[in-house]
């Protein structure tokens, strides 16, 4: 069977052997955006669950059916979301994981699938709670949660 | 004196090459464990008596090398277990100590005439023709020397055509042929013939009738591999043979998976052309041979010309070291066939058993019934195989997944038996042979059973069919 070396980077290897995040939230956990991409028949699925909770993605969760680069690709990219609001969330581009990961060309796609998995599990987030973005619950919460804050601190 | 030396040293457990050796101790340290020493005791001596033991005569020949030594590539203790007998397989001891004089001592070229040089090479490469040739029933003219089974695919389909060409124009083969024999076809297409490449059934094994049905008035050639190289499969080839020679037509087999583990017989398989590779079977790698009948007999153009060496079917210096090497491992696989036959099988019981006790979800492709079990390929539901690949640290395997070929496609003999895509990228090939040891399967077990494990918890698709199987429903997956 042909078969090329493949030689990934530490950091695919670091991943790969301790991923971050593993896992799935509890089915009908309030605040849970999730989406399932990919194909199994091209050997890439996978699964992103983000739990966002005032307005910041405070948890996200993956669970990969795909090759070494899928995995580190999805596990890398629940480390970059987390703690990040929806909208930069979007932002994340498939060149942020493939560039730290290292990933060689014929792995990028795998990348690319982290990112929609990204951007799918956010707008399924927002279409199971429309309209709750981060200027309406710092608009609703207002002084009072800033003064628990500084309360705690 | 230095075989007394050797005897002691097999009795007391430990042999020590000398200095002089370090490539040759390495490499054959770990099959001396398994094999026992009476070949080294050979080796050793002949060293001896040409003077290049150095140190103590009676040197032990340590197995094991001691712990304070650096972990180099040839270190047999830091490597992984090698279960990927269908790739290659190590050399046979004995057949490397076949092969040493002709590097180190007699080292002419076999065709040359006027010299001991070359009379000496020459009767050590006739003595390997005749060793090639009894393995499988053959006369000794009948086998002509080749730089592998490649080659000898390449030679039987494009020599047949060529020099058959002007009255035939089909060949028939099957969908799991080697990428060699399916390449050649293929270019015999461009060159205008037809070829049928018959389906095989989930077991992986064509039908006859099918076969039969196949064969035109302008047939040149059946080819069909005896044992698959990726599922072990065995094809009904004494069927085949009959058929073929019922109507006339050539039939060709590769056997490089089978030969020297299966019992053949060319006459009674009515075999007319055959590959065979060395180093499919313990022998060195850059040399197999093709057998190709006399009675009644096949005419080949040659697809390599040159100096006429091989009655001119095949023109080359012939590489005497490697094809000795050849002739002795096929002698050795003759007297070992039973022995490696019920070692293989004992061995591929134990690793199925352990595997498929612990795990569900786990099929073996092809058939159960014709195969040979040195070969397994196994899907994993659920788990990727190039993930599974990179998570089986201490055991050297291979895949049928996509993601460890060029392409992304899945392996062609996977599909041709029905695997559906998603279950074939989930494929691990284990391959077992006459070194294989009980410890490396029960360490092969243990590995897969425990990182299939891990990476199915890591898995949506066994999340979705755990959750399927608790009588939840089928999730709506958005396939993008």
């Amino acid at each position: 069977m042909a078969g090329a070396v493949r030689r990934y980077s530490e950091n695919v290897h670091e991943h790969f052997q301790h991923p971050r995040n593993v896992g799935s939230f509890k089915k009908g956990e309030e605040h849970v955006g999730t989406a399932i991409v990919g194909k199994a028949a091209c050997g890439d699925v996978i699964k992103l669950q983000v739990k966002i909770e005032e307005g910041v993605i405070k948890d996200a969760k993956f669970k990969t059916f795909g090759c070494g680069s899928a995995i580190a690709s999805s596990s890398y990219a629940t480390e970059l979301i987390k703690g990040k609001t929806p909208e930069e969330a979007m932002q994340l581009k498939n060149t942020d994981i493939a560039d730290y990961l290292k990933l060689p060309p014929v792995k990028i796609h795998c990348s690319l699938l982290a990112e929609d998995a990204v951007r799918h599990a956010i707008e399924d987030y927002q279409k199971k709670y429309p309209g709750v973005t981060e200027a309406t619950i710092a608009a609703d919460e207002g002084p009072t949660s800033h003064q628990q804050q500084m309360g705690a601190a | 004196m230095a075989l007394r030396a050797c005897s002691s040293a097999v009795a007391r457990g430990s042999l020590q090459l000398p200095q002089s050796f370090p490539v040759l101790s390495a490499l054959l340290a770990p099959a001396a464990r398994r094999i026992g020493a009476r070949a080294f005791c050979s080796l050793h001596s002949q060293a001896a008596i040409n003077g290049e033991v150095v140190g103590d005569g009676g040197a032990t020949l340590e197995v094991n090398p001691p712990p304070s030594q650096r972990a180099t590539p040839l270190t047999p203790e830091k490597r992984p277990a090698f279960m990927d007998y269908q790739s290659t397989t190590p050399i046979d001891p004995r057949v490397v100590d076949a092969m040493m004089p002709l590097y180190t001592q007699m080292y002419g070229n076999p065709h040359s005439r006027s010299h001991v040089f070359g009379w000496e090479a020459e009767d050590l490469v006739e003595k390997a023709r005749e060793q090639v040739a009894d393995l499988i029933g053959a006369k000794s003219k009948e086998i002509l020397f080749t730089s592998g089974a490649t080659e000898s695919n390449n030679l039987a389909i494009k020599g047949v055509a060529a020099y058959y060409g002007n009255k035939k124009k089909h060949i028939i083969t099957t969908q799991i042929e080697h990428k060699c024999v399916l390449s050649s076809c293929r270019s015999l297409q461009e060159k205008g013939w037809d070829v049928t490449y018959l389906p095989v059934d989930q077991d992986g094994l064509i039908s006859l009738s099918e076969l039969e049905g196949a064969i035109r008035d302008d047939t040149a050639l059946v080819s069909v591999m005896m044992v698959n190289n990726e599922i072990g499969v065995v094809q009904p080839v004494k069927g085949i043979g009959d058929l073929c020679r019922k109507k006339k037509i050539f039939f060709h087999t590769d056997a490089a998976q089978a030969h020297g583990k299966i019992p053949i017989d060319v006459d009674e398989m009515n075999i007319d052309l055959m590959s065979l590779s060395a180093h499919k079977i313990y022998g060195p790698k850059g040399v197999g041979a093709i057998y190709v009948r006399s009675k009644p007999r096949v005419r080949l153009v040659p697809v390599i010309d040159g100096g006429g060496q091989e009655r001119g079917m095949r023109s080359g210096t012939l590489p005497a070291p490697i094809i000795v090497g050849f002739g002795k491992a096929c002698q050795v696989a003759k007297e070992e066939m039973d022995n490696d036959r019920r070692h293989v099988e004992r061995l591929a019981k134990r690793m199925e058993d352990g595997i498929i006790k612990a795990l569900p979800d786990v099929t073996l492709n092809g058939s159960k019934l014709h195969r040979y079990h040195g070969n397994m390929n196994l899907s994993f539901a659920y788990v990727e195989g190039e993930s599974l690949l990179m998570s089986l640290r201490g055991v050297a395997v291979s895949s049928g997944s996509a993601c460890t070929s060029a392409s992304l496609e899945p392996s062609y003999v996977l599909r041709a038996i029905g695997v559906d895509e998603e279950l074939a990228h989930t494929s691990i090939r284990f391959g077992i042979g006459r070194f294989t040891t009980d410890e490396e399967v029960d360490e092969c077990v243990k590995v897969v059973v425990q990182e299939v494990r891990r990476l199915r918890e890591m898995s949506p698709l066994w999340e979705l069919a755990q959750e399927e199987k608790e009588g939840g429903e089928k999730t709506a997956m958005v396939w993008t």
